[in-house]
């Protein structure tokens, strides 16, 4: 099992080949979309370098649980309830929804995932995995 | 004109890589323009023609259900030009493939030397639906193998000759 350090090295990696910004950009704390200019294609590209890089299966919408996002349950003229909250709290164990959860437009969701998300998210595929 | 930018599949093993071969002729209208007095085929077709190798590979991985398109090009490089009078070789190496698109690593040759390497990343479209019709049908994709002549030279995993999918080839 990698280190968290060994992790961060190679998260960094793939953001660095898939969004072609700088080592010293790709810092924990940074957003892949507003920070480092990641695009929703950009994902699928990041997606594949992780899967290659730790050996994990990532399944389709895992990252971001779209059948959650497009739930009428969930989601009210394009904000997720507090009972989607919930879930995505359930389903994203590895992010810290708190400012999500503050102003919650479902479009939004994406862009608060950082780096430090990204590696908790392979931490926790690496865990079940191992 | 027709979007083929490559003329013929020379290797092709279903799920694991594929080559083609594009012949660039003077006859060909785009290099008179390009530029004039010194035509070089231009690197946004070469991209092309990768990305064609690339696609029918994946997309015969798929059995031609998915509707597969070129996405992103996340790195290219080129070393040097190709010329009127070249047959460049396309090899396309799929790297990985899941339900939501696909990764392909690709080279162009000329001869021996290399001319350009890629990556490419394919996305699969949700239904691949515009204004209400199909981008693309499967038998579109088969009739692009079938004059690529993929079938005379592919075969499968286990060394089987390529096969169209069943109840498609009719």
């Amino acid at each position: 099992m990698p280190t968290q350090e060994e992790v961060f090295e190679k998260v960094r990696g793939a953001l660095v080949e898939a969004l072609g910004v700088d080592e010293e950009e790709v810092t924990p704390q940074a957003t892949l979309v507003g920070d480092l200019g990641a695009e929703s294609i950009d994902f699928l590209d990041i997606l594949f370098r992780l899967q290659k890089a730790f050996n994990i299966k990532i399944p389709d919408k895992e990252l971001l649980p779209q059948d959650i996002l497009t739930n009428p349950e969930y989601v009210v003229d394009g904000r997720v309830t507090d009972a989607g909250i919930a879930e995505l709290r359930k389903r994203m164990p590895f992010a810290n929804l708190d400012s999500f959860a503050a102003n919650p437009n479902v479009q939004d969701l994406a862009n608060l995932l950082t780096v430090a998300d990204m590696c908790r998210f392979v931490e926790s595929k690496l865990a079940t995995a191992g | 004109m027709r979007w083929y930018w490559i003329d013929r599949f020379i290797e092709f093993e279903s799920g694991r890589y594929a080559k083609a071969i594009k012949n660039i002729s003077l006859a060909e209208e785009y290099l008179h323009d390009h530029f004039p007095g010194y035509p070089v085929m231009p690197a946004s077709l070469v991209i092309e023609g990768l990305a064609q190798t690339g696609g029918l590979l994946v997309c015969e991985h798929g059995g031609f259900r998915e509707k597969v398109v070129l996405a992103k090009v996340p790195k290219v490089v080129f070393y040097c030009e190709a010329v009127p009078g070249d047959t460049l070789t396309y090899t396309a190496a799929l790297d990985y493939i899941r339900d939501d698109g696909a990764m392909v690593t690709a080279t162009s040759h000329k001869g021996s030397k290399l001319h350009a390497e890629m990556e490419i990343v394919f996305a699969h479209l949700n239904n691949g639906s515009h204004q209400g019709k199909t981008l693309f049908e499967p038998k579109d994709y088969l009739s692009m193998m079938r004059m690529l002549r993929a079938y005379e030279v592919g075969h499968g995993p286990d060394g089987s000759p390529l096969q169209p999918p069943p109840g498609l080839d009719s």
